[in-house]
């Protein structure tokens, strides 16, 4: 499905046509419906507190999510993520443990450097081996957590091994807000131009959504996909690095399974699948709406074990009720244009 | 392609008339749930040693995923090895059985440590310290820190986690004392041994229970996740944390107050233990049998009980107590 | 890459051709493995050991079989686990209530069926939607359900007759062994051999055109959706078997395991393309260098890399072998 070449054209945008637009309104509706039914179910929802807490949960899931949306648009899918920054956070704890001395900027740079250099190998493996996407991070999500184990020689780096300035990265704030709510809404404006506003970002779409004739128009696709690979690690070692600042803990095992999260981030927030589509900000509204379940779900006082269940059916509902509005929006953009 | 197979078949027939080495040093084995946990890496040091310390050969595995599934798998392979004895601490007390019992068919003797299976597919269980103890006392030492009146929650691992199901069980059975009469177990969160979920659940506590006390996790990575929340939120003082952890995850958190005690054993002890057991069952030393004592190396002598389960048993000792005075030396050790 | 299927038969045969198929260098590492293997433990080759391993690795490997016509559509299913933990907890809970193993297995059956029918149905009714993210949530929720059944318990003490199915021979070869050959053959033969098959790879190579050519699409791949539940509920009968017991955190991970076997027997997942002997000896040639390794009692983290590498590097090959080829053809032909 192509998306906004076609709107362009109306000479005159309607309401409705506006809403069309911006297609993932029935997700933002949802989320709304969910953080309210929460509030009346638990009066401490709406609170600075919690939704503080709610958005620096939310903020590694969302980094994640946009190196995730830029593969699964080049028609790519990363499951080795979890298992990258569970070695870029250990390689950084490691550091920090042995050298406190080490500024928590330079711990940050030598995760995304892990990261970054893991994803180039998964990217190399991808583009220029040409193993499928799916198999080739699978490949590497082993490799990667069993390096994890190897260079920790399977011990646990623990709270009190951390300088306090690097624990500070996590607690700190700037201007009331925590650190990691900002970084993370740098990094999306940062993706918003990107993807929207330069040459590369344009062209990840455009190998995404045809690559016979995104060759034919001169676009390196190797290239691209493998820096879309390469993005993705250099994420996922960030993360990495903010994950063990967070907990305080790195441990083998970090994240194992995360991939999961990442995935259904974006395609809850419309990452087609197939590749050539997908927006930063639908993106934003996938992981707020994990990040709302995770945080809403502990605060209504219900049995755990529906707690599954229910998240599931949520995420199910969700995404039909997208469907059903997309469905409705592009009839009535189709009655709409001028034949 | 029929030589090809022809030579394979030839291959496969000479290799079943080749007989098995045997009559070498004994092997012993230990299955921990899952690979790179700091306890389970001590566990099976302390297996390790005492495993050497009589001469055998020692085996250690531990899957990269604690499911049954993947512990069948391996026990299969050991029973292939022909090991003399297997020790194991299983993720999950009855699926493991056929296996188990498949093993004993071969002849291995079966020890479980830390995490037992059914009665009636191990020769004797390791026991870390009495569950009902380890239910009860960390009741008590919620009771302490909220100084008798208050809201108490639980913050567990996965609502599957038998052992910790079984604490929790005695907890509640310790708070029906009427001395406990003010204190309320308002909720018990599962944080999935995840970092990330036993912070939200953490949270969520914090916010659903405004009157809450203490916190009590008898989970390593829950009892962490909850430290740093505390510490986060500058509650040291006003909600106390207590439960089972790894002293090195929990010195920072002991140190800053807002976990004034916790509990654990020694996890390399456990491990020491569960090897000389493995060692004298199968040297048929022990049988397994109720009231039967083995001398386990620097341990001393130690007794051959009856489990609640119908089993047997040989008790570690009570759980050990960490505190700002001790857990400085233990930090650095697991 | 010469792993198109029934194209060969329009194709004069060639014995080169035939050699450097996918399957057949699977076959080669397979034998390889055994050869190395066999060097490196004196466990190994050892019938009794080599039969009763399969036993390990073949519970999963009945999902294998459909989900390789799952992949070959192009499509993929990621529920099938949660689909074994809930057939499986429904199964003993129905035991439990008093119904006859048989009958409890054939519900077992049922409820796994209705659970690939369920993931068929959404996505036939909402063709949009792609069904990495139908059945993302749907495994959620089969295994959701699973927890709201049997909470924290676990159920068991089913007939000794049951656990015949997981542990006792068919003669020399395993039950489970046996029973995996018999379906693997009936699935080959349906897909290579009836109609129904070659909608299935119609589908996964032009579904536009298999559409306009009048193949009930949608009746394929809700048939083909519910296969994979079934078996998915013969995997739960299997795994519980050699369980003896069952609880709602059984099969986990299995979705990755089984979709990696497809692939590594050189199923593509952009679809159309592949052959189920293929998925066969891949499961066999993985479970075997497990198997292996496991004798030399390698650690889970060098196993890990092990088998992440294997899988990188038997995808590459064909491609590393096809880039090779054209680099060679081109001097060829500029000299």
């Amino acid at each position: 499905m192509s998306t906004n070449a076609g709107t362009r054209a109306i000479p005159k945008e309607g309401l409705l046509a506006k809403f069309g637009k911006f297609r993932e309104i029935g997700l933002l509706v949802f989320i709304l419906v969910i953080m309210i039914f929460t509030q009346w179910k638990n009066p401490n929802f709406f609170t600075f507190e919690n939704l503080d807490d709610l958005l620096a949960n939310a903020s590694i899931l969302g980094i994640l999510a946009l190196g995730m949306m830029l593969v699964i648009i080049i028609r790519g899918i990363d499951l080795s993520i979890g298992a990258n920054l569970a070695l870029s956070g250990m390689i950084a704890a490691l550091t920090v443990s042995n050298f406190p001395d080490t500024p928590p900027l330079l711990a940050i740079l030598i995760g995304t450097l892990v990261g970054l250099a893991c994803g180039s190998i998964v990217g190399v493996v991808v583009a220029v081996l040409g193993v499928l996407p799916i198999i080739a991070s699978l490949g590497m999500m082993y490799v990667f957590r069993g390096l994890t184990y190897i260079v920790s020689g399977r011990r646990w780096v623990s709270a009190y091994q951390m300088p306090d300035t690097f624990k500070d990265m996590a607690t700190g704030r700037f201007l009331g807000i925590r650190h990691y709510i900002i970084i993370a809404a740098v990094i999306y404006l940062l993706f918003y131009y990107f993807t929207n506003h330069t040459r590369t970002g344009r062209r990840i779409y455009a190998v995404g959504s045809n690559p016979e004739s995104a060759a034919i128009s001169g676009i390196h696709a190797k290239r691209l996909t493998w820096l879309t690979y390469a993005i993705m690690g250099g994420l996922s070692g960030f993360c990495g690095v903010l994950w063990v600042a967070k907990f305080a803990s790195a441990q083998g095992d970090t994240a194992s399974g995360y991939e999961m999260n990442v995935i259904a981030a974006c395609v809850l927030g419309g990452v087609s699948i197939v590749g050539g589509s997908g927006k930063v900000g639908g993106v934003l509204l996938g992981t707020l709406l994990l990040g709302t379940l995770n945080n809403a779900l502990p605060m209504i006082n219900m049995s755990v074990f529906w707690q599954n269940a229910i998240q599931g059916a949520i995420i199910l509902v969700a995404i039909l009720v997208n469907t059903l509005v997309k469905r409705n929006v592009d009839r009535s953009n189709l009655a709409r244009r001028p034949i | 392609m029929g030589k090809r197979l022809g030579l394979l078949a030839l291959l496969l027939v000479f290799g079943c008339l080749v007989a098995a080495p045997a009559g070498e040093v004994k092997k012993y084995a230990f299955i921990f749930k899952s690979t790179g946990n700091p306890f389970g890496e001590k566990l099976m040091e302390g297996y390790k040693t005492a495993i050497e310390e009589q001469g055998g050969e020692c085996i250690l595995r531990a899957p990269d995923l604690p499911t049954a599934e993947a512990q069948i798998s391996i026990i299969e392979e050991l029973i292939a090895q022909r090991v003399a004895a297997i020790g194991l601490s299983a993720n999950d007390p009855d699926a493991l059985q056929p296996v188990l019992r498949k093993a004993m068919r071969a002849g291995i003797r079966i020890v479980t440590a830390d995490s037992a299976v059914n009665a009636a597919s191990r020769d004797v269980h390791i026991n870390q310290a009495d569950p009902e103890l380890i239910g009860r006392v960390q009741v008590q030492a919620a009771y302490e820190m909220a100084k008798g009146k208050g809201d108490i929650a639980v913050l567990s691992a996965t609502s599957q986690a038998t052992n910790q199901n079984i604490w929790i069980e005695w907890m509640r059975k310790e708070l029906n004392n009427p001395r406990y009469e003010e204190l309320q177990l308002r909720k018990v969160a599962y944080g999935d041994d995840l970092r990330d979920k036993s912070t939200s659940e953490t949270e969520a506590l914090l916010k659903t229970f405004p009157n809450l006390k203490v916190i009590i996790a008898p989970t390593t990575v829950g009892i962490a996740a909850a430290g740093k929340v505390l510490t986060d939120k500058d509650l040291a003082g006003k909600v106390f944390l207590t439960g089972l952890g790894l002293p090195s995850e929990m010195a920072e958190y002991i140190q800053n107050g807002v976990c004034p005690w916790m509990y654990l054993w020694n996890p390399i002890d456990l491990g020491y233990l569960a090897g000389y057991a493995a060692v004298a069952l199968s040297n048929e030393t022990i049988s397994g049998h109720h009231n039967e004592s083995l001398t386990a190396g620097h341990l001393g002598e130690k007794q051959v009980v009856e489990a609640a389960d119908g089993g047997t048993e040989i008790m570690l000792g009570a759980p050990f107590r960490f505190d700002k005075s001790n857990i400085d030396e233990w930090k650095s050790v697991y | 890459m010469e792993h198109s299927a029934g194209m060969s038969l329009e194709r004069p045969f060639s014995w080169k051709g035939f050699f450097l198929q996918w399957e057949w260098i699977l076959f080669l590492v397979f034998i390889l493995i055994h050869i190395v293997n066999a060097q490196l433990s004196p466990y190994y080759l050892d019938f009794p050991n080599l039969v009763d391993t399969t036993m390990t690795f073949l519970d999963k490997a009945f999902i294998v079989l459909p989900m390789a016509y799952i992949i070959i559509m192009g499509e993929i299913d990621i529920s099938v686990g949660s689909t074994v933990a809930l057939s499986a907890v429904a199964m003993g809970l129905l035991h439990r209530a008093g119904m006859p193993m048989p009958a409890a297995m054939l519900c077992c059956l049922a409820v796994a069926a209705a659970c690939g029918f369920v993931n068929g149905f959404i996505l036939i009714k909402f063709p949009e939607l792609a069904p990495m993210i139908v059945t993302l949530s749907t495994m959620i929720i089969y295994r959701g359900i699973a927890l709201i059944l049997l909470e924290d318990q676990a159920v068991g003490k089913f007939p000794l007759w049951f656990e015949y199915l997981g542990w006792e021979y068919f003669g020399p070869i395993p039950f489970m062994l046996f029973a995996f050959l018999v379906c693997a053959v009936i699935f080959g033969l349906v897909l290579h051999k009836t109609t129904f098959g070659r909608q299935v790879y119609g589908i996964g190579s032009n579904r536009m055109a298999c559409v306009f050519s009048g193949v009930p699409v949608d009746r394929v791949r809700l048939i083909v959706y519910t296969l994979t539940g079934l078996m998915a509920g013969v995997t739960a009968l299997f795994l519980t078997s050699r369980m003896g017991s069952t609880r709602p955190n059984v099969a986990q991970g299995y979705e990755l395991d089984v979709i990696a076997m497809v692939v590594l027997g050189g199923i593509s997942t952009s679809g159309g393309k592949g052959r189920l002997i293929g998925a066969v000896l891949a499961v066999f040639t993985v479970g075997y260098l497990r198997f292996g390794l496991g004798l030399r009692n390698v650690s889970a983290q060098v196993l890990m890399i092990i088998i992440g590498l294997l899988l990188i590097i038997a995808v590459a090959i064909p491609n590393v072998r096809g880039m090779i080829g054209s680099y060679l053809t081109k001097r060829k032909n500029s000299a």
